[in-house]
């Protein structure tokens, strides 16, 4: 188990490195940061003295080098409209955006195993076809417009949610909803096919021989059989639920790292931008790995 | 009677729909009422027809500006259209190309390019865009150059694992035996074998594409305005969501259409290649 713990972890290194690489490349396009940092009456002795300061004149590879002894050090630089360092401005926006994101995990965890069993127990009837129907066109929905419609039937029309904003329970409810869609049709889809395979695996047919009623057989003999590949979907899947909270943040106004990242875009916030990506890969990472290490505890054929 | 082929019925709806969003958007100049750039300050937040103060001349009514909507979503359809087809076409080369070099060499070449495809897949492809469109600037070359690069590891990892099991039978050790060089069997004996799967993938994937140049443009990082994109005609709507929330709700509906247009004539493609699936 350690061995594969171990082994798993050797894998974030390079997908860190590639993030930090395109980070890195991204922070040199923008601009020089020496001609940022001063004013224009700046003369050209001042421009290479600075630039000789942050280490500009040395070759890029070295330069890339500090870059990720800076951040390993905690340190991305100032932000321009915080006027604070950057990783804390962005650390403390993460709750939100975490609680916004479980939120919305659990929904489609619930709802998605629940719809995948009621439609593989009804395979090729009425109830599958719907329910399978609805996940194909769940999959075509840009969440952007899902939410706005939302907001419409529940804030405008009928008036029981708040439209944006947060503080309250009420206010949860409409972004994970709409974040929650996002993961519902894949987890719908791969639990009645996980479900559908379980069924004609012979412990299930043993099952069924020993006269234990179709409920029990379902819940106690097929479901967590069909786990794996369920949770397998989750590990591959909540990476593009933290980023597809980018968007729901920004429709819903939610003070969550995503929102906090598209608003330092418009500011040419730079040092802001650069740690939300550092920081966002890295939580989905871990949350990967995490994944992945509850996968391999529940199935030990993973540990190969 | 004969049962009907695999995937037919979601193939015909697929075609149909695709078809015509694309016929619409080759035609664009020739059939939008107006020009969708034209602006009238007179006839601002005119609804659609079939609501109340609706006329015929603007048939879907007009925007913040007076455009007319009806023509900037024709409009908008060629650039989701482009957009999509042109980021999947080079996503599809580069990952073919990285694929069928780790299938057919293996080796260092296969960790290598298989270990940067696990890499990148960890990390959310709108994540980077984000980064690097906000970075360069969202002009539709870029955006192509953005989401082609970011998604060429399905391709690969697909393209790999068929490759590496061809390269086991019996006509490709018989090509191998006589000589053959490396370029010549992959080019002839590998690559028509991989043509089905690979055009379901690229289809499903023109869909992907679709809705991040969308989620791009919504979030303000697309083609900048007054570019009639979907997405930008989705985010000016959301600015007026309260008066005129057809702006908004149209613009999605024909996100939703073509999207979900693309998914159905991949599946139905799924169905026809692989009937088991």
């Amino acid at each position: 188990m350690l061995h594969y713990i171990l082994r798993r972890l050797a894998l974030v290194v390079p997908t860190m490195a590639l993030v930090l690489l395109v980070v890195f490349i991204v922070l040199r396009i923008t601009g020089d940061p020496a001609e940022l940092f001063l004013d224009a009456t700046a003369g050209p002795a001042e421009i290479a003295a600075l630039r000789t300061r942050l280490g500009l004149d040395q070759p890029l590879p070295l330069q890339f080098a500090r870059f990720v002894w800076d951040l390993l050090h905690g340190d991305f630089g100032t932000s321009l409209s915080h006027q604070a360092p950057a990783l804390p401005v962005v650390v403390e926006r993460l709750g939100p955006t975490l609680q916004l994101v479980a939120a919305a995990l659990g929904l489609a965890v619930l709802l998605g195993i629940a719809l995948g069993l009621v439609a593989a127990s009804f395979r090729d009837r009425l109830a599958d076809h719907a329910i399978s129907a609805v996940a194909v066109f769940g999959q075509s929905m840009p969440s952007f417009w899902l939410g706005l419609l939302l907001i419409q039937a529940f804030a405008l029309e009928l008036g029981w949610l708040p439209t944006s904003g947060s503080g309250t329970a009420a206010h949860l409810i409409l972004p994970a909803l709409t974040l929650s869609a996002f993961l519902l049709p894949n987890f719908i889809l791969v639990t009645r096919t996980a479900v559908l395979e379980a069924k004609r695996e012979a412990f299930a047919t043993t099952a069924r021989a020993k006269g234990l009623s179709p409920m029990r057989v379902l819940l106690r003999h097929v479901l967590p059989n069909a786990l794996n590949p369920i949770i397998s979907v989750l590990g591959l899947q909540v990476g593009h639920l933290i980023a597809g909270s980018i968007v729901t943040e920004t429709i819903f106004a939610w003070p969550g790292v995503g929102r906090l990242m598209i608003g330092s875009i418009y500011q040419r916030d730079v040092p802001i931008v650069a740690a939300a990506v550092v920081v966002v890969s890295l939580v989905i990472m871990l949350t990967n790995l995490l994944v992945d290490v509850v996968q391999a505890i529940l199935d030990p054929r993973v540990r190969i | 009677m004969p049962a009907a082929a695999p995937g037919r019925g979601k193939l015909i709806v697929g075609l149909a729909l695709v078809g015509s969003i694309v016929l619409m958007a080759i035609l664009a100049d020739v059939i939008s009422p107006f020009d969708p750039y034209q602006q009238n300050l007179r006839l601002r937040l005119r609804p659609p027809m079939w609501n109340e103060g609706g006329s015929f001349a603007h048939t879907l009514g007009t925007d913040n500006f007076g455009r007319d909507l009806l023509s900037r979503l024709i409009h908008g359809s060629r650039l989701s259209v482009m957009v999509g087809v042109a980021a999947m076409l080079l996503a599809a080369s580069l990952g073919t190309l990285l694929g069928l070099v780790a299938g057919w060499r293996g080796g260092r070449a296969e960790a290598l390019i298989m270990r940067l495809a696990d890499a990148q897949l960890s990390i959310p492809e709108i994540l980077l865009a984000i980064l690097v469109v906000a970075a360069i600037g969202g002009s539709a070359l870029n955006l192509v150059l953005v989401l082609g690069i970011s998604g060429w590891m399905v391709h690969a990892r697909v393209v790999f694992g068929l490759t590496r099991s061809l390269r086991e039978r019996p006509f490709v050790e018989a090509a191998v035996s006589q000589g053959a060089s490396g370029a010549f069997i992959v080019c002839r004996h590998i690559l028509p074998h991989l043509l089905p799967v690979m055009s379901v993938v690229a289809t499903l994937q023109v869909a992907q594409m679709i809705l991040q140049e969308t989620a791009l443009s919504f979030l303000g990082l697309g083609l900048p305005p007054p570019a009639a994109t979907w997405g930008n005609i989705l985010a000016e709507g959301r600015e007026r969501l309260f008066v005129a929330p057809w702006i908004a709700n149209l613009a999605g509906a024909s996100i939703v259409l073509l999207v979900w247009g693309v998914n159905i004539l991949g599946n139905g493609l799924r169905e026809r290649f692989d009937p088991r699936g």
